[in-house]
C-alpha cells in the first residue's frame, strides 16, 4: 500500500479543518486586539517593582 | 435524553453541520436584542469590546442551542420541523453536540468576563444553565407552561448586553427582559392554534392540547395585556422617549385588538376563515418585537445629538 500525502479522510474533512483553522485565527486576532484595547484604555500604571522610583518616593513624602 | 444514534458512518461532518448545531437563526435574534441592550446602556464601551461582548453572548446562545439539540435528539427525530437537524439526520453525533455545547459554553462565559465584566458573564452562564437544564432537560417535557419558561431564556440577551456595558442590572434592563418574556408565549400559542404541531407525537405537552384551545385563546389575551403594559412602561424609562412611545402605542393597540378578537372567536369561526386573525397576530408579533427594539436603538443613536428621550 502506497503512502499518500493526502488520504481520502483529509479530503472529506477539508471543510471542517479549514473552518476550525479560520475560527482559531480569528479568535487569536480578536484576543490580541481586545488586549491592546484593554491595555491602552487602562492608562499608565506605576508601582513599586524593587527599583528606586523617585516619582513614587515624592508622592509618598507628600 | 437522546438514547438514539442516527449517525451515518459514511458521512464526515462539514463545518456547516457544526454551525447548524448552534441554531444560527436564534443567534441572529440574540445578537440584535443584546446589541440594543448594550447600545441603550448609559455607559459606552469601546467598539472592540462591544463587538466581543455581542460575539460571546451569541456564542453562549449557540452553545445552549447545541446542548438542546443533544438532549432533544430523540424528539427532534419525530417532529417534521426538526427532523433535518444535524443529529436526527445523521450528520453529526450526539456526543459532538454535547462536546461543542460544553466547550463553547465555557469559552463564551470566560471571554465575556474578560471582554466586558464578570457580572455579565455570570448572567450568561445562568442563561445557558436555564435554557439547557431548567428548560430543555427539566420542564419542556413536564409542563404545558414550557413556552413561558423557554421564553425567559430567550429574554436574557438584552439584559446581558446592558450588564456588559454598565456592570449592573437596572429597571430598563429588567423591563427589556420582561417585554420579550411576555411576548414569547402569545406568539407561539397563536402559532399553535393554526399550525398542526408534531409536539403531540413527541409527547411534549402544549397548552392547546392539555388545556384546550379556548383556554389558549384566553392565555393569549392575558399575556398580550401584560406585554402591552410592559412595552408602554418602557417608554417612560431612560431608554424610552417620544419615538419609542409612539411605536409602542401603535403596536400595542394592534396587538390588543387582535388578541381580543382571538379570545372572542371560537374554533368554528376560526376554521371558517382559515385562522385569519391568529395568522395575522402571529405575523405581526414578529414585527412587533423587532420594531420595539429598533425604536430603543433609534433613541440611543440620536441621544448624543441631544435628541430623543424625554429631555
Amino acid at each position: 500500500m502506497s503512502i499518500r500525502v493526502e488520504s481520502d479522510m483529509h479530503r472529506r474533512r477539508r471543510s471542517q479543518n479549514i473552518g476550525v483553522a479560520v475560527c482559531l485565527v480569528l479568535f487569536i486576532g480578536l484576543v490580541m486586539v481586545l488586549s491592546l484595547v484593554k491595555i491602552t484604555n487602562t492608562g499608565p500604571i506605576e508601582g513599586y517593582d524593587h527599583a528606586p522610583r523617585p516619582a513614587l518616593a515624592d508622592e509618598a513624602s507628600k | 435524553m437522546a438514547e438514539v444514534s442516527h449517525h451515518n458512518s459514511d458521512y464526515d461532518p462539514v463545518f456547516g453541520d457544526y454551525v447548524a448545531l448552534l441554531k444560527p437563526r436564534v443567534m441572529s435574534l440574540v445578537v440584535f436584542t443584546a446589541f440594543v441592550g448594550l447600545m441603550a446602556a448609559p455607559v459606552a464601551l469601546h467598539p472592540v469590546e462591544t463587538f466581543s461582548a455581542i460575539l460571546f453572548i451569541a456564542i453562549g446562545a449557540g452553545a445552549s442551542g447545541s446542548l438542546n439539540m443533544w438532549w432533544d435528539a430523540d424528539i427532534d427525530a419525530i417532529m417534521r420541523r426538526t427532523k433535518s437537524r444535524p443529529i436526527p439526520s445523521g450528520r453529526t453525533t450526539p456526543d459532538a453536540a454535547l462536546g461543542l455545547g460544553v466547550a463553547l459554553s465555557g469559552l463564551s462565559v470566560l471571554m465575556l468576563g474578560l471582554a466586558a465584566n464578570w457580572h455579565a458573564a455570570g448572567w450568561l452562564a445562568f442563561t445557558i444553565f436555564f435554557y439547557s437544564v431548567v428548560y430543555t432537560m427539566w420542564l419542556k417535557r413536564a409542563t404545558p407552561q414550557n413556552i413561558v419558561i423557554g421564553g425567559a431564556a430567550g429574554a436574557f440577551p438584552p439584559l446581558i448586553g446592558w450588564v456588559a456595558a454598565t456592570g449592573s442590572v437596572s429597571i430598563e434592563a429588567v423591563l427589556m427582559f420582561a417585554l420579550i418574556f411576555m411576548w414569547t408565549p402569545p406568539h407561539f400559542w397563536a402559532l399553535a392554534l393554526f399550525m398542526r404541531s408534531d409536539y403531540d407525537d413527541a409527547k411534549v405537552p402544549m397548552l392547546t392540547v392539555t388545556h384546550g384551545r379556548p383556554k389558549t385563546r384566553l392565555h393569549i389575551l392575558v399575556y398580550a395585556i401584560l406585554q402591552s403594559a410592559l412595552a408602554v412602561a418602557l417608554a417612560f424609562t431612560a431608554v424610552g422617549g417620544v419615538i419609542y412611545l409612539v411605536v409602542a402605542l401603535v403596536c400595542n393597540v394592534i396587538v390588543l385588538k387582535d388578541a381580543l378578537r382571538i379570545w372572542r372567536r371560537d374554533e368554528v369561526v376560526a376554521e371558517a376563515d382559515d385562522f385569519k386573525v391568529e395568522r395575522a397576530f402571529f405575523k405581526f408579533s414578529l414585527l412587533y418585537l423587532f420594531v420595539h427594539f429598533l425604536a430603543i436603538l433609534a433613541e440611543a443613536l440620536i441621544a448624543p445629538y441631544g435628541l430623543g428621550g424625554w429631555s
